[in-house]
């Protein structure tokens, strides 16, 4: 029965959670929707600590450990890829005229 | 135990970290906080990760691990630095896709490493199968999406007609009964590599037949499913910060569907029934021959915005694929040197994703304050002198306000007929990505110019200097 009462608490976080993006997300402007979009992005790359702790723990079988090693490098891809590709996006909406248009174009 | 390894220490990490996800993701709601608010959120990442790596029972394959995000690393970095602002759509999907890959492959490892969850308690499976199927469709799905935005796959829908709800259906019956039989004790390998292999199939099969149209909200889509798949993940292994971060996620791009959804006028039950991105197309096109309509040159268009003082700029997808928003740029300095209003009016759905437009224009150093959101601008153009729309359709089509006939009757639309006239640059009279004649182009005070955006504009930006 322990267990349940685990799986309990982790809804009550779930629930909760969703309601915190809820209310965050539903706030933001039109103009940053593309960004935004990026960056949650990026956020559920945190699927990496799911193949860094079955990964880490210990797991026997090659074939196993290949197909947690490829899901590190996809979440590891996802985190960094995200937060870059959010960044670059966002640093455009400061330039101001004339300065980085040349660096950036192409 | 030292303390750095006590689950207590572990989670409060856990609690700082995902505080640092919200709090970053309230400061995106602003331009000017947006950029922390990113960095904030990559911080809250940073902690989660060493918080997992600190785990106490974490000590198995550290050179796999090391070697996973090296190479994880070393693809990511160089293709988000090296991608084209115009392929952003692409890459949010591709890294969508790799997201969702990742928790259908840690949840193939779970099951063979706990034999089939036989000692697990029946939720740990649930969870897990559900986030196995749902991280493929969503792996399988971005692809597709990902192929059409990039061109490798036809933007046309690709379906079975008639059959494709029975057999998109058929197939999530088969990929739900795998799930059930392993759940209740089936602990043969092929049982869950069949559960992987229907979700596949269900992701290639639903995004197919979607048209280049509602690409963006299917990519939307997905990044929701991602997330709650992420969630999933974190009940069968039990880790908050997997919880928390997931279900952030699921419930921001639930609601970003369901905006851009709306915005279009469309239901996401329509939208991933499929086929609307082409199915006008045949009729449109028909229609299309027989009427007349004005076309100007690049000369005419220059003079006819020199001697403006209200010029609106509609930009859309055609801007964004002949990369013409430098030379738009240009030619939006030349007519306020010669004492001309511009503003750009931005459709929340033009382009490919909401905001496309934005960080286009803003990757030519376009004013932030010239850039006015669809609400503002409507009530603007009756002022307007020369409406000057750039590879824009869809948005701009009368038709979704005159006739209720029209699959896109009912979406806000930019009222650039009230402009006292309109400029249209475009390829040729190709319907757009919804595949909807647009009566805009009939309109006797339309002209059309015809050619690729980048050209047209940098012809207009020549004439403009000699006048």
């Amino acid at each position: 029965m322990g267990e349940y009462v685990l799986l309990v608490q982790n809804l009550a976080i779930l629930v909760l959670a969703g309601f915190a993006g809820f209310l965050v997300i539903s706030k933001v402007p039109n103009t940053l929707h593309t960004p935004l979009m990026s960056a949650t992005n990026a956020v559920h790359g945190i699927v990496v600590l799911g193949a860094l702790i079955v990964l880490g723990t210990g797991i026997d079988g090659v074939l196993s450990k290949i197909i947690l090693v490829v899901a590190v490098i996809f979440g590891t891809i996802n985190v960094i890829g995200g937060f870059l590709v959010t960044d670059r996006m966002l640093a455009m909406f400061k330039g101001k005229p004339g300065n980085k248009a040349k660096e950036v174009a192409k | 135990m030292s303390w750095i390894h006590d689950p207590v220490f572990i989670n409060s990490l856990y609690i700082i970290s995902f505080s640092l996800f919200i709090y970053g993701l309230m400061n995106l709601t602003g331009p000017r906080t947006a950029v922390r608010g990113n960095w904030i959120a990559a911080v809250g990442m940073g902690i989660a990760v060493v918080a997992t790596l600190l785990i106490d029972e974490m000590g198995e394959n550290w050179w796999l691990i090391a070697g996973g995000v090296v190479v994880g690393t070393i693809i990511g970095v160089p293709s988000a630095q090296k991608v084209k602002m115009t392929a952003m759509p692409q890459m949010v999907a591709l890294f969508n896709g790799v997201g969702g890959g990742a928790v259908a492959l840690i949840a193939w490892a779970e099951f063979r490493h706990t034999d089939a969850y036989a000692h697990e308690p029946r939720y740990v499976a649930i969870a897990s199968l559900f986030a196995a199927i749902v991280g493929s469709v969503s792996f399988w799905g971005s692809n597709v999406a990902f192929g059409k935005l990039q061109e490798i796959l036809p933007s046309k829908p690709i379906g079975l007609g008639k059959l494709q709800q029975f057999v998109n259906l058929a197939v999530l019956l088969v990929a739900v009964v795998l799930a059930v039989l392993i759940s209740s004790g089936g602990d043969s390998e092929l049982l869950m590599i069949g559960v992987l292999v229907a979700a596949a199939i269900l992701g290639l099969i639903v995004v197919l037949p979607i048209g280049g149209a509602d690409m963006p909200v299917v990519i939307s889509l997905l990044n929701a499913l991602t997330g709650l798949s992420a969630a999933a993940m974190g009940l069968a292994l039990n880790n908050t910060a997997l919880i928390v971060a997931g279900m952030i996620v699921g419930a921001s791009g639930s609601i970003l569907t369901n905006l851009m959804a709306k915005a279009m006028n469309r239901s996401i039950p329509a939208i991933v029934k499929g086929g609307f991105g082409g199915g006008g197309a045949a009729i449109g096109a028909a229609g299309a021959e027989d009427r007349p309509v004005n076309s100007t040159s690049a000369a005419d268009t220059a003079i006819q915005m020199a001697y403006a003082s209200n010029v609106v700029v509609v930009p859309g997808y055609g801007m964004a694929v002949a990369q013409a928003q430098h030379v738009v740029k240009e030619m939006a300095e030349l007519l306020e040197e010669k004492g001309i209003n511009i503003a750009f009016a931005i459709h929340p759905v033009a382009g490919r994703m909401p905001g496309h437009m934005n960080v286009l224009l803003a990757e030519a150093d376009v004013p932030y304050d010239q850039l006015k959101e669809m609400d503002e601008i409507n009530s603007q153009f009756g002022q307007t002198d020369v409406s000057l729309v750039i590879g824009a359709n869809d948005v701009t089509n009368p038709a979704a306000e005159s006739n209720p006939d029209s699959p896109i009757y009912g979406m806000p639309v930019l009222k650039v007929t009230q402009s006292r006239s309109v400029i249209v640059l475009k390829r040729s009279m190709n319907p757009g990505f919804a595949g909807i004649d647009n009566e805009l182009y009939y309109d006797p005070k339309t002209s059309m110019l015809f050619g690729d955006a980048k050209a047209s504009v940098a012809d207009i930006v020549e004439e403009l200097k000699q006048l």
